[in-house]
């Protein structure tokens, strides 16, 4: 009997590590595509906000930033809770590849919101509950990233880790709310399923903007969970292999 | 199983007592890290009174801060983690009575010196009831959540400066609602509120960061 197609398969770094090698340039091109549909809809053709002027064109890049900066600890905490389940080599990988991007994400929202906040605002930074929430998020992954990093053995960080990332994912809400009570200025959600208070090309080159970046922090998470594969199983065959094939 | 948290806080107390002069300088650097603020912004009573809440609050998350990775490094370095570990008893009862006991050394002289240092920052006397009190149900909250951080951190180089990057975002909630109550006595909306939400973040962290520290001291002891 033919072995039916098992997903489980490339939960081996042996399997996993040439599967995201061969999927990275096609997230790539995919988050290139998306993102030069995004930015012609969002810089060209959606129309000026007659409150804001050009200027709210940040929310091009902002958006998706805070979006992707949240939904990434979340995918974090997901490999984090699968890892400690069930002993899985590979979720540690992941959660510590995707760790430096959600980062990136949270650092890009909090540096576009500073750009968008002067104008608007008339202050780089005011202590408002979405704000401040956002540079707390930072610190979560700055945390976790300083945690994986402290610990010599792979395992034990993974795990640290791991459970570093669940507890910060129950108390993500707790902080944002006590944040909320104590402090609120910034503008309400603009994204309603039912009811959108933008323009309908505005909403598309966000969506097309927020595929890009998603599509973008799966192709940079890849690269970066080859590169911690080869290092964590240098001493393994088919890293020897590999390496060996390379060098002819 | 009270009996086992009563034993291991009996313990605890009985090893701090013997070695007071740790107790004292957490205390203490409270209470020198309180007085730089004066020193610093100036003396005016109105800007002190403003900042007062803040500041003792700040200063009881470092002081609480400071304390933690004795919390189980000791343990940890003479072997007594493992047996502990290896009792037949859950671990989370064990981290739970090291919690308490944490609470009864750091926690709780914090809770009664700070009307002192409020006086010095020209509070009114409902404020530093109000103050006193929620330091007094805050800090446990503290002491659990810091826990965690400890036993994350046990036995890593550079442990006290990574301790306080883990776990100073995760103590902002109990930062906003032991100010807040203060504040709100002071401006006279009543600190009810702040209180009751700084009881419930206690109790929710006693009674779950016990076992998430137990999980990570395993992972630790393996």
């Amino acid at each position: 009997m033919k072995d039916r197609f098992n997903l489980y398969r490339f939960a081996s770094p042996a399997t996993f590590y040439p599967l995201a090698g061969a999927l990275t340039p096609f997230f790539f091109a995919v988050a290139a595509v998306f993102g030069l549909a995004g930015l012609w809809l969002g810089m060209l053709v959606a129309p000026t906000d007659f409150q804001q002027g050009e200027g709210y064109r940040i929310i091009f890049i902002h958006v998706p930033a805070s979006w992707m900066s949240m939904f990434i600890y979340l995918i974090m905490a997901g490999w984090a809770a699968i890892g400690l389940a069930f002993n899985t080599r590979l979720s540690g990988m992941m959660a510590q590849a995707l760790a430096p991007t959600g980062a990136l994400m949270a650092f890009l929202s909090l540096w576009t919101g500073a750009l968008w906040g002067k104008p608007m605002w008339g202050a780089w930074w005011v202590w408002d509950a979405r704000l401040t929430s956002e540079l707390i998020l930072l610190f979560l992954y700055i945390g976790y990233m300083a945690l994986t990093a402290a610990i010599d053995d792979a395992r034990r960080a993974d795990k640290a880790g791991a459970l570093l990332l669940l507890v910060g994912v129950v108390n993500i809400p707790i902080i944002y709310f006590s944040v909320q009570w104590w402090n609120t200025l910034h503008q309400g959600s603009s994204v309603n399923l039912s009811k959108s208070s933008m323009a309908t090309t505005m909403l598309w080159g966000m969506l097309l903007m927020a595929m890009c970046f998603w599509m973008y922090s799966i192709a940079v998470a890849f690269m970066r969970v080859r590169t911690i594969m080869l290092e964590r199983e240098r001493n393994t065959e088919w890293v020897k292999t590999l390496l060996a094939g390379d060098e002819k | 199983m009270f009996k086992i948290i009563s034993a291991v806080i009996s313990r605890d107390l009985k090893l701090a007592m013997r070695r007071q002069a740790d107790i004292v300088s957490a205390l203490f650097f409270f209470i020198i890290v309180v007085s730089l603020f004066p020193l610093g912004v100036g003396p005016e009573p109105d800007l002190l009174r403003k900042l007062a809440p803040g500041v003792l609050w700040v200063a009881a998350l470092l002081a609480t801060m400071l304390s933690l990775p004795r919390l189980f490094a000791d343990d940890h370095r003479d072997g007594t983690l493992e047996q502990l570990a290896l009792a037949p008893h859950p671990l989370g009862l064990v981290v739970t009575g090291k919690v308490i006991a944490h609470w009864l050394v750091s926690g709780l002289p914090l809770a009664l010196i700070a009307p002192v240092l409020g006086i010095q920052f020209d509070l009114s006397t409902d404020a530093l009831v109000v103050l006193t009190f929620a330091i007094l149900i805050g800090t446990p909250a503290l002491s659990g959540i810091g826990a965690i951080g400890a036993a994350l951190t046990l036995g890593l180089r550079g442990g006290g400066v990574l301790l306080s990057l883990l776990v100073l975002p995760l103590y902002i909630p109990v930062l906003i609602f032991g100010a807040g109550a203060v504040d709100a006595t002071v401006t006279g909306l009543g600190g009810e509120g702040h209180l009751s939400l700084l009881a419930a973040l206690t109790f929710a962290s006693l009674g779950f960061a016990p076992w998430a520290t137990a999980a990570a001291l395993k992972i630790a002891l393996e």
